[in-house]
């Protein structure tokens, strides 16, 4: 009973930040989401059974059903790491997301700190490939993938990029 | 080979992950990258093809991951028939023609080009094949994780919204996916499809599981009314992105709900009206959305929700010529659409534009892209001699068959306004006059794309620290003026082999419909699908 509301609880808190703008607000939705259906996952598997799920350790009808704490697991890990690229797509870049206020959005509160930092550490993936990686930081896993191979990519500094950029101006 | 065969599937999901890890790990050679990349994908053609010759006469190969041998609810099977091997060879021909065109447009050259694709492929196997549902949810985030990448990395040019947009469906259908897998494992107690056999029938609650699972999948695969997101996220990437994400995502979820459908609800009949009024919408919908599009690619792609549409009308008739149809629909149209895709991405990566107001004249500018464009645009609508028409007609009897008269008008109304698109890209891009920009439109995005390249050749003989190779002489020649802008070669060639193969399907339909037959047929007795898992 209880872990069937509180996976109806953690569903429409869920729905509830959906319905929010703003990436971050949904990413926490999706946080909430990715729970319920782990708490269903165990539900599934009856939690009455709390013995040790493995084989001739527990007395029959006592031991868990250990396939479902697999299957919770495998999504926890997947839940994760598709969490964290929601975030990082969240923090690139400010313009061209419409649901969020330009001055109030993550990546312009992240960045309005210390630009130059800003610059060269935290634009990253999509925004860096934006600019055709000229703005990548050495970090990125965007490179650019018209010029710079990975075994001349010897962390270009700042100062290199910089330069790079203005040659690029000059020249008609 | 029956017996030799199965142990070795698990390959097919191992190999292109390990080669993916190596050619990540290998950050000097883009040679090495591109030699490790078209080497997998060869080997899981050849491989693929060997599965369709073993299972043409309706065998299914079955294998527990791993031996494993202790309760049949536990292992992970593996399970190959018509179907899945059939799809599976289409999917891998399109990843070597999609990384030669990457390749062509240089996007291969990124690091992580290759590592994406393998692991993709790898994960499309995995989910081709895996015969339990948690692993199939699996087997679709093994899949989307490096699109996710992909899209991102190659479609940056517009910026990360098409990536958000994608990122957020695929997790909630993914989500949604889930919670019918623990909906299913807790009234059913076991998410083996085999031991599922039939259990969507003789069970509400585990139909109502089972709806929750079709539902996600759904999603995924873009039918109306959940297909705002296609259309929205695959013209936000790049022309190649574009072209591998065609035949591969919306197909795999495709073939899950044939293949769902087919085991768990043993093609139900109480349901199948839910599943032809879904699909006439589709079709519909599709085709009207593209009326409005301004760009190539998005014409393309509101056409991609309107043939899947057809594709499904295959599991709403369930009947041995209706799945027949529908799946040489799917093959057919898998090949179609990518060849689409490259002709049109063809033309807008090297004049920087598909926006059909900003070309023209491209009939004699570009006479090969045209002719391969035209080829599928014409087997698309449905038009003899290409395997469009055979498919397209076999849907149409399919539902005379039942007398659904309804889906059949619904079904020829639509190739007409499909054709009507097609003349709309055909008038606009290809015939009438160049506008007086295109060349200098063409050359400004030239610059910007490989001018980069260029100057930093010019600078290496000042600083001669950069090892890298200089650009084409007719990269260089274009970038010098020299030379008007053309479409290369290695552009065309593989839009060209899949206009090719199309073609091949038109007039040697026979082949392709007679093994389509076959899928049908397991499809309709999924009882051997089960004693092959249960006995491996």
């Amino acid at each position: 009973m209880s872990i069937s509301i509180a996976i109806g609880l953690l569903t429409a808190a869920a729905v509830y930040l959906f319905m929010q703008r703003g990436m971050v607000r949904i990413v926490l939705g999706f946080v909430m989401a990715s729970h319920a259906a782990n708490l269903l996952l165990f539900a599934a598997g009856n939690t009455a059974f709390r013995g040790v799920p493995y084989i001739g350790t527990s007395d029959y009808g006592v031991g868990g059903d250990p396939l479902p704490q697999a299957f919770v697991l495998t999504a926890i890990v997947i839940a994760f790491s598709i969490t964290m690229f929601m975030i990082t797509l969240a923090i690139t870049t400010t313009k061209d997301d419409d649901t969020e206020n330009a001055e109030e959005s993550p990546a312009k509160l992240l960045t309005s700190a210390d630009t130059e930092f800003s610059r060269n550490t935290l634009i990253t993936g999509a925004m860096a490939a934006g600019t055709g990686g000229a703005h990548a930081s050495p970090m990125s896993p965007v490179h650019d993938f018209e010029g710079r191979d990975d075994d001349s990519a010897e962390a270009p500094n700042a100062d290199q990029q910089t330069g790079q950029r203005q040659t690029r101006k000059d020249l008609p | 080979m029956t017996e030799t065969l199965p142990p070795l599937l698990p390959l097919l999901v191992g190999i292109p992950l390990l080669m993916g890890a190596l050619g990540a790990a290998l950050r000097k050679s883009k040679r090495a990258r591109h030699i490790i990349s078209l080497g997998t994908l060869g080997a899981m053609f050849a491989f693929s093809v060997l599965l369709v010759i073993a299972t043409h006469d309706g065998t299914v190969l079955a294998h527990k991951v791993g031996f494993w041998d202790f309760t049949p609810q536990v292992a992970i099977p593996f399970v190959v028939d018509a179907l899945n091997s059939l799809v599976l060879m289409i999917i891998t021909i399109l990843g070597i023609t999609s990384v030669m065109f990457a390749m062509a447009t240089h996007e291969a050259r990124s690091r992580f080009y290759h590592p994406f694709v393998l692991i993709l492929m790898a994960g499309v196997a995995g989910a081709l094949m895996t015969g339990d549902i948690f692993n199939l949810f699996v087997f679709i985030e093994v899949m989307l994780l490096p699109s996710y990448g992909l899209l991102a990395m190659m479609g940056a040019k517009l910026g990360a919204h098409g990536a958000r947009i994608y990122v957020s469906v695929n997790l909630l259908a993914s989500t949604l996916l889930l919670f019918g897998v623990g909906l299913v494992y807790g009234t059913a107690g076991t998410v083996n499809l085999a031991e599922l056999h039939g259990a969507g029938v003789e069970d509400p609650a585990v139909a109502v599981g089972g709806a929750v699972i079709l539902t996600a999948i759904g999603i995924k695969a873009a039918v109306v009314p959940v297909h705002g997101w296609l259309t929205r996220t695959y013209p936000m990437t790049s022309p190649a992105v574009t072209a591998l994400f065609s035949g591969i995502h919306t197909k795999v979820s495709i073939y899950a709900i044939y293949r769902i459908y087919s085991v768990m609800f043993e093609g139900d009949e109480r349901f199948l009206w839910i599943a032809l009024v879904v699909t006439s919408l589709t079709m519909l919908i599709g085709v009207l959305g593209a009326i409005g599009e301004k760009t190539t690619r998005s014409i393309l792609v509101f056409h991609m929700i309107s043939q899947i549409g057809y594709i499904l009308i295959g599991v709403g008739l369930f009947t041995g010529l209706g799945l027949t149809a529908g799946i040489f629909y799917l093959l057919h149209h898998m090949i179609v659409k990518a060849s689409l895709f490259m002709s049109t991405g063809a033309i807008e990566e090297t004049y920087g534009t598909g926006e059909i107001d900003k070309l023209g004249g491209m009939l004699k500018r570009e006479p090969l892209v045209a002719l391969t464009f035209m080829i599928a645009a014409l087997s698309l609508a449905g038009l003899p001699p290409f395997s469009g028409f055979v498919a397209k007609f076999t849907i149409i009897q399919g539902t005379l068959e039942l007398s659904h008269y309804w889906v059949a008008a619904v079904a020829v109304i639509v190739s007409v306004f499909t054709l009507l698109s097609m003349l709309k890209i055909w008038v606009g891009v290809f015939m009438g006059k160049p506008p007086p920009d295109l060349e200098e439109n063409a050359l400004a995005y030239q610059e910007r794309m490989h001018g980069k390249r260029y100057l930093r050749v010019q600078a290496q003989a000042e600083t001669p620290t950069l090892t890298i190779g200089p650009p084409t002489a007719a990269m260089s020649a274009v970038l010098a003026r020299e030379r008007a802008v053309r479409v290369p070669a290695k552009l065309i060639l593989p839009g060209a082999i899949l206009a090719g193969i199309t073609v091949f399907f038109g007039f040697g339909a026979e082949l392709l419909m007679l093994l389509s037959e076959t899928a049908a047929e397991n499809l309709l007795n999924p009882e051997e699908y089960v004693e092959a898992v249960m006995n491996s």
